[in-house]
């Protein structure tokens, strides 16, 4: 157990410093997500009050989006030289070299996120730092909830014709209640006036994906990387 | 063996539906509040029921293959997903037309069918990705996985739609509550067994194929290694 | 005891056997070449021993633990078609991490000795990417050797090789011969696997139609074991290969 998360760690810091230095997915995925935030504000013509009710549907299509990219590499990440194999047969387990990768996506993921804010807050003129304590605690949710999910349909698609294509296919359908839950909660933390109750039933749901698929991952995993 | 059971299966089950069909058409007065179109209720609930039922017979055969390693319950798990998304499916464009007549609109997000509409499009992604695994072991083995992940999403899509926050355009679920008529509860009843038999039929008739399938593809790598 | 104990194992992929039934028994401190045509196995077999692969049926023990247990895993070393080194990584990182993850005590000092045996300490921090494919594949043998193995799976190893990998492998394999380790190498040129191997076995069609010592025969003529025990003319076309 402790071998494992010790190797988990090796394996996210190995993710993390090769990302930082090549910046293969996170260039791609902070610009992407610029992009879209930019055509967002053209896709619809809004006054004051229709921002804020649609402001964290927006930001977390924007995430979800540009989390795709990111978990997209995670395990793509290995193909070269087949050092997936190097990692499998080595003593750590396979839960642990999973863990790893979501681990890094999830920090990578939430950079991006951390990233997009500003320009978010400039162009839409969201006031999101009045509530950067509780928005922090969503993102958290969330992202852990993509990139757990993400990560694991990353190992499944790795040697998949069209990897690309295949992984947002099989990930958005499951990120549907993850994402309802997280647009509304981010919706009312802006605007400040959420229903009633919702803000506690919102989170008990993203726990309760991230505990439900995170156990799922760890236990399945290993019938997707050995063979 | 197999083929026998499809014929008593598929025959069974078109009989009964004719015989159904009679009842539901001929014999049963028009509803009160509804009309004529009522009548699409015996088809859109035993649909809906029956896709349950059919996409839980792939998830256990998911977890079986996983357990065991054995290609039949990876067949019959994408022959139960296939017949569970065609009963989505009808279940999802019987419930459009009666919408249309009763609400006046095709689509209107409710409750029940948008929950049914996130179910097709966990289950589309299933059946797209299959057939780009060229690996037997590794096409069934993510297959099952997959699968596992998406019967686990379904009670989390439910909540989520019924978050108190989530837009209150959606009207209320149809028929959460009340009971059916007891002329109407027999035609409603064999109409589950309908969709039930006829849905296992094609299940078997799917499952031949997939045997067959997987024998030629032995075949063909039996050949390149040669 | 021991060091490698596969009994009649199978791996099906669909319904087409990969291995029918293989049965393999290696001493400890012994070189074993897996012969075998393009498509006997050879690989599948390699790689279900090191864990990466499940057979389908039978009971595999590697230095008396089953395959893919985390002790077995930590006392085999792997090198397989690919180097299986990260590119965006220096040399010493490279090793660093695998010393980690295959609970080498200090890491650090593992890699830097193993960086000296293969001759790259000039350029420990160099990015692997920026390497020659020679000194990228004499890292991959240092990846595989970082923990001290005692049991070395190679698949193919010196296929892909330059001459000078080829030189510090056969070094290292022969290092480890003599502080006792086993090696398990399948091979095709059968030439050079011929100067190391104590003994030979020959994959057919997904079962061992042979295993035992070598033998003079075999040193002088490479065709002779798959004349005497494989497919008639098959042999020919592979010993030329």
């Amino acid at each position: 157990m402790t071998r494992g998360l010790i190797a988990a760690l090796a394996i996210a810091r190995k993710d993390l410093r090769t990302e930082l230095r090549t910046k293969e997915s996170l260039n791609a995925s902070a610009s992407f997500a610029l992009v879209i935030l930019v055509l967002f504000s053209f896709a619809f013509d809004l006054g004051r009050e229709e921002i804020y009710a649609i402001s964290g549907g927006m930001l977390w299509l924007v995430w979800s989006f540009a989390g795709a990219l990111i978990v997209n590499r995670s395990f793509a990440r290995e193909l070269p030289n087949d050092c997936l194999d190097v990692l499998v047969a080595s003593p750590a387990p396979a839960w642990a070299v999973f863990l790893g990768k979501a681990i890094a996506a999830f920090f990578l993921l939430i950079l991006v996120e951390a990233i997009s804010l500003l320009p978010f807050g400039l162009f839409y003129n969201i006031a999101w730092y009045d509530s950067a304590g509780s928005l922090l605690v969503v993102m958290a949710l969330t992202t852990w909830g993509i990139t757990v999910v993400g990560a694991a349909f990353s190992a499944v698609t790795v040697n998949v014709r069209l990897r690309e294509l295949m992984l947002p296919v099989l990930l958005y359908p499951i990120l549907i209640p993850l994402l309802i839950a997280a647009m509304g909660v981010t919706t009312g933390l802006f605007s400040g006036d959420a229903v009633p109750g919702s803000a506690a039933a919102s989170l008990r749901l993203l726990a309760g994906f991230d505990v439900m698929y995170t156990a799922l991952a760890l236990y399945l995993i290993e019938y997707v990387l050995v063979g | 063996m197999r083929e026998k059971a499809t014929y008593v299966l598929g025959i069974l089950g078109t009989l009964l539906m004719l015989l159904n069909l009679k009842t539901i058409f001929l014999d049963l007065p028009n509803e009160a509040a509804q009309g004529a179109i009522f009548r699409i209720i015996f088809i859109h609930v035993p649909a809906a029921i029956n896709a349950d039922v059919f996409l839980f017979v792939a998830l256990v055969a998911s977890i079986m293959f996983l357990a065991k390693k054995n290609f039949f319950w990876d067949s019959l798990a994408v022959s139960a997903t296939e017949v569970g998304v065609m009963l989505l499916c009808v279940n999802l464009a019987t419930g459009s037309i009666w919408g249309r007549n009763i609400w006046g609109v095709w689509w209107a997000w409710d409750l029940r069918m948008t929950s049914q509409l996130m179910c097709l499009l966990l289950y589309l992604g299933y059946l797209l990705v299959r057939p780009a695994i060229g690996e037997p072991t590794q096409r069934a083995t993510m297959s099952a996985f997959i699968s596992i992940f998406a019967f686990a999403d379904i009670p989390l899509v439910a909540m989520a739609i019924r978050l108190p926050n989530v837009r209150t355009q959606h009207p209320g679920p149809v028929l959460e509550t009340g009971t059916l008529d007891a002329l109407y509860r027999p035609p409603f009843i064999i109409g589950i067994f309908v969709l039930l038999l006829i849905g296992a039929a094609l299940t078997l008739v799917r499952l031949h194929q997939e045997t067959t399938r997987r024998e030629i593809d032995s075949l063909r790598r039996e050949l390149h290694a040669i | 005891m021991l060091a490698v104990a596969a009994e009649r194992v199978w791996k099906y992929f669909g319904d087409y056997p990969a291995l029918r039934g293989a049965t393999l028994h290696t001493k400890r401190g012994a070189c074993l070449a897996l012969l075998g045509r393009n498509g006997a196995g050879k690989t599948t077999l390699l790689r279900i021993l090191a864990g990466l692969s499940r057979p389908t049926k039978g009971e595999i023990t590697l230095l008396g633990q089953s395959a893919g247990s985390h002790e077995s895993r930590r006392r085999v070393g792997y090198l397989g078609h690919g180097i299986g080194v990260y590119d965006d990584l220096s040399a010493t990182e490279n090793l660093v991490l695998f010393g980690q993850l295959l609970g080498v005590n200090e890491p650090a000092k593992a890699a830097a000795a193993a960086l000296e045996l293969v001759g790259l300490t000039r350029v420990k921090d160099g990015l692997a990417r920026e390497f020659s494919r020679g000194m990228r594949q004499r890292l991959a043998v240092a990846r595989a050797f970082l923990h001290e193995p005692e049991l070395l799976l190679l698949d193919e190893p010196f296929t892909s090789l330059d001459d000078r990998a080829i030189a510090v492998l056969q070094t290292l394999l022969a290092g480890a011969l003599r502080r006792g380790a086993t090696i398990v190498m399948s091979t095709h040129q059968i030439r050079e696997a011929m100067e190391l191997a104590t003994d030979v076995a020959l994959l057919e069609r997904g079962q061992i139609v042979y295993s035992g010592p070598q033998t003079a025969e075999m040193l002088a003529d490479p065709g002779w074991l798959y004349r005497t025990y494989g497919d008639k003319g098959a042999g020919d076309r592979s010993a030329r290969s």
